[in-house]
């Protein structure tokens, strides 16, 4: 498991299942469909990329086929992490 | 009381609005009356109809009538669950009350949690009668009757709702008309009083023409009574002061703060007797008391007009939902779901990719007899997450959602999807939650009776009939009475965009200028010795939640009301269980 993998598992754990340990949560689990996710928890997801990672979530990034799962997130913030090295280089 | 020879005894909580007439009636059939009350005329009315009586009614009553002779009980309750009524079987007999505390003070009744209960809160917000928060304790459904004889009991409807269309509306005049008629004629009922009677004012549509009704029966001084909140986002009191200046009324508001919330929570939760996931009655506690200081005893409110006449959001989400699903690759159609909750900004944030996330329609919903509350039943019941180990064994698997299926009326197949929305908002609802938690409980609280034309039952009948086209016109709420309120009201509130009475919730429940600190006995009644101790949440998850609420982070509507569900759940389990007031079981 990377370490960004192991940041956003952390993340689903503590504050989207609250701990909960016996609801299985694998890659492709979509936050949606299980309803682990609501209005405002798309807002709070956002801000904890934009402040672990370090990255700018744009309006257009808004999608679920970026955020709605463990290996969604993933990607998403690997080719935001990339980018802004590419940008910074 | 009893008749003049003692052979039936009453006892009532309520009021009959149209005793007057009944008491005309049964004068001229030869019965002699003692006082002026309306009890009396219940009596009376029974002694000549029997069980029958209660179909006469028009008001808001949960009674007892005791047949010595006969040694038969009858109990009734009104048709829409304004007063509540509660009945218990023990080995030493029967018990019934207004009040649960008042059956919980029977020593040979256990004081436990019903843990079925417990899952259809955290899933419709409200119990389910005869099923309440406490095992060994039924509640009387709204519209029925019971009656025990040689120990059987017997529970049967009277009246019920019935949304079959009626041929005889035929148009949109003649239907405002008949509203408006039926409305006066509802309010100058309610107006029947020993003393003098307010009205609440929340600066929305209901309350307003209720107030402009009251003055057109020629009632010069008017009180009216509003909440406002220091938070701009829930308050309305701009609408409230233009409402009385244009009606001009003697106006009082009660300002609400969060902390204001926080400070009188567990008096609330004693009176609603059932936990709740929102904090929105408590400051129609604080306003009770101000009626009450202001030496007013009875209000007319406007509870009732959103499920009878078709004002609540969730029935909008539900028509731009069904209608998206009959063209599910439109790019139009889901552009109508920008249209609702304006006032959620959270919601409001969202991309167009996100709303459609949320609000889609899966296969499997499209054809469910609850298909506008799947989304609201379904986000609550996420929060059984925080359930103990314990607590979901003795729930076992309920299945909430196909035991309500079991209850529907057998009409409810071929009524409009429209009016099967209305069917579950009043028929559970209204009497669960706006009602018992928010209505009559919240003004009892400090003995103030609230009064409501819009659940007098001719206007329920009326409304419940009409096509769902004149409740709500595309997606404009309550068109009819919005249509017969043209120049009853100022039109900025008429043509307002509904704003649902809202208050703040967890928030409520942090000290002023002291971050990350929670009012004591919220302190208590979380830490994880005192959810262990109760046995109904996981002390871990509620750790955690806790921890986001103390950090400011519980910003959600699903975090706010599983932390307002937990938190008066514990406050169920000391107050009526743990440390149950001694003087009540003396």
């Amino acid at each position: 498991m990377t370490s960004i993998e192991a940041q956003v598992r952390q993340y689903v754990t503590d504050r989207l299942l609250f701990g909960r340990s016996d609801v299985v949560v694998d890659g492709e689990t979509s936050f949606l469909e299980s309803g682990l996710i609501d209005s405002t928890g798309v807002l709070e997801l956002v801000a904890f990329l934009e402040e672990c990672f370090r990255i700018k979530v744009e309006d257009e990034d808004l999608v679920p086929a970026n955020l709605d799962s463990v290996n969604a997130l993933v990607k998403f913030i690997e080719s935001k992490s990339a980018n802004l090295i590419n940008t910074s280089s | 009381m009893a008749n003049e020879d003692q052979s039936l005894w009453i006892t009532f909580n309520g009021e009959i609005f149209n005793y007057v007439e009944l008491r005309n009636e049964l004068i001229k059939k030869g019965y002699r009356f003692r006082t002026q009350s309306d009890t009396e005329v219940i009596l009376h009315l029974y002694e000549e109809k029997g069980d029958a009586c209660v179909r006469d009614l028009n008001g808001q009553w949960a009674f007892a009538i005791w047949d010595p002779k006969r040694e038969r009980l009858f109990l009734s309750r009104d048709r829409l669950g304004v007063r509540p009524l509660f009945y218990a079987r023990m080995k030493e007999g029967f018990g019934f009350a207004s009040e649960i505390k008042s059956l919980l003070a029977i020593p040979s009744l256990p004081r436990e949690i019903d843990p079925l209960a417990l899952d259809q809160i955290f899933t419709f917000w409200v119990t389910i009668p005869p099923t309440t928060m406490f095992a060994g304790i039924s509640e009387l459904p709204p519209g029925h009757c019971l009656t025990l004889q040689e120990g059987k009991i017997d529970i049967t409807p009277y009246w019920t709702l019935d949304y079959d269309g009626d041929a005889r509306i035929k148009g949109e005049k003649e239907a405002r008309e008949e509203l408006l008629a039926l409305l006066i004629d509802a309010i100058r009922l309610r107006l029947r009083s020993d003393v003098p009677v307010g009205a609440y004012l929340s600066g929305g549509l209901d309350s307003t023409v209720i107030a402009a009704l009251i003055k057109k029966l020629g009632v010069t001084h008017l009180k009216t009574f509003s909440v406002a909140f220091e938070d701009k986002a829930f308050d309305e009191s701009p609408f409230q002061e233009e409402a009385s200046r244009f009606l001009g009324t003697d106006h009082q508001t009660i300002v609400c703060r969060p902390s204001d919330i926080g400070r009188v929570f567990p008096e609330v939760i004693w009176h609603t007797e059932t936990p709740i996931v929102r904090a929105a009655p408590a400051p129609l506690f604080l306003l009770s008391k101000l009626v009450r200081e202001q030496g007013y005893k009875v209000v007319l409110t406007g509870e009732g007009s959103d499920e009878v006449l078709g004002g609540y959001d969730i029935f909008k989400e539900a028509k731009i939902r069904r209608f998206w699903a009959k063209q599910p690759q439109s790019k139009f159609r889901p552009l109508l779901l920008r249209r609702l909750y304006p006032y959620m900004k959270n919601l409001q944030a969202q991309s167009d990719a996100y709303l459609r996330a949320f609000f889609h329609v899966r296969k499997e919903e499209i054809n469910s007899p609850f298909f506008s509350h799947l989304p609201r039943w379904e986000m609550t019941s996420k929060l059984k997450l925080f359930f103990s180990r314990e607590m979901k064994e003795r729930i076992g698997s309920p299945e909430p959602l196909r035991q309500l299926e079991k209850r529907l009326p057998c009409g409810y197949g071929q009524w409009e999807p429209f009016a099967q929305s209305q069917y579950l908002e009043t028929a559970y609802l209204l009497p669960g939650y706006i009602l018992s938690s928010q209505g009559d409980r919240m003004a009892m609280a400090h003995s103030v009776e609230g009064r409501f034309p819009f659940l007098d039952y001719r206007v329920v009948q009326f409304a419940a009939r009409l096509p769902s086209r004149l409740k709500m016109r595309v997606l404009n709420e309550k068109y009819l009475l919005k249509q017969a309120a043209v120049s009853l009201i100022p039109d900025t509130i008429r043509k307002r965009h509904k704003q649902p009475y809202r208050a703040p919730d967890s928030q409520s429940f942090l000290v002023p200028g002291r971050p990350q600190v929670m009012v004591d006995y919220a302190e208590e009644a979380l830490s994880p010795q005192a959810i262990r101790e109760a046995g109904l949440f996981d002390p871990d998850r509620v750790g955690k939640l806790v921890e986001k609420v103390r950090a400011g982070q519980a910003i959600g509507v699903k975090d706010n009301m599983a932390f307002v569900g937990i938190l008066s759940a514990q406050l169920v389990v000391d107050r009526f269980i743990k440390h149950f007031p001694r003087e009540y079981t003396r």
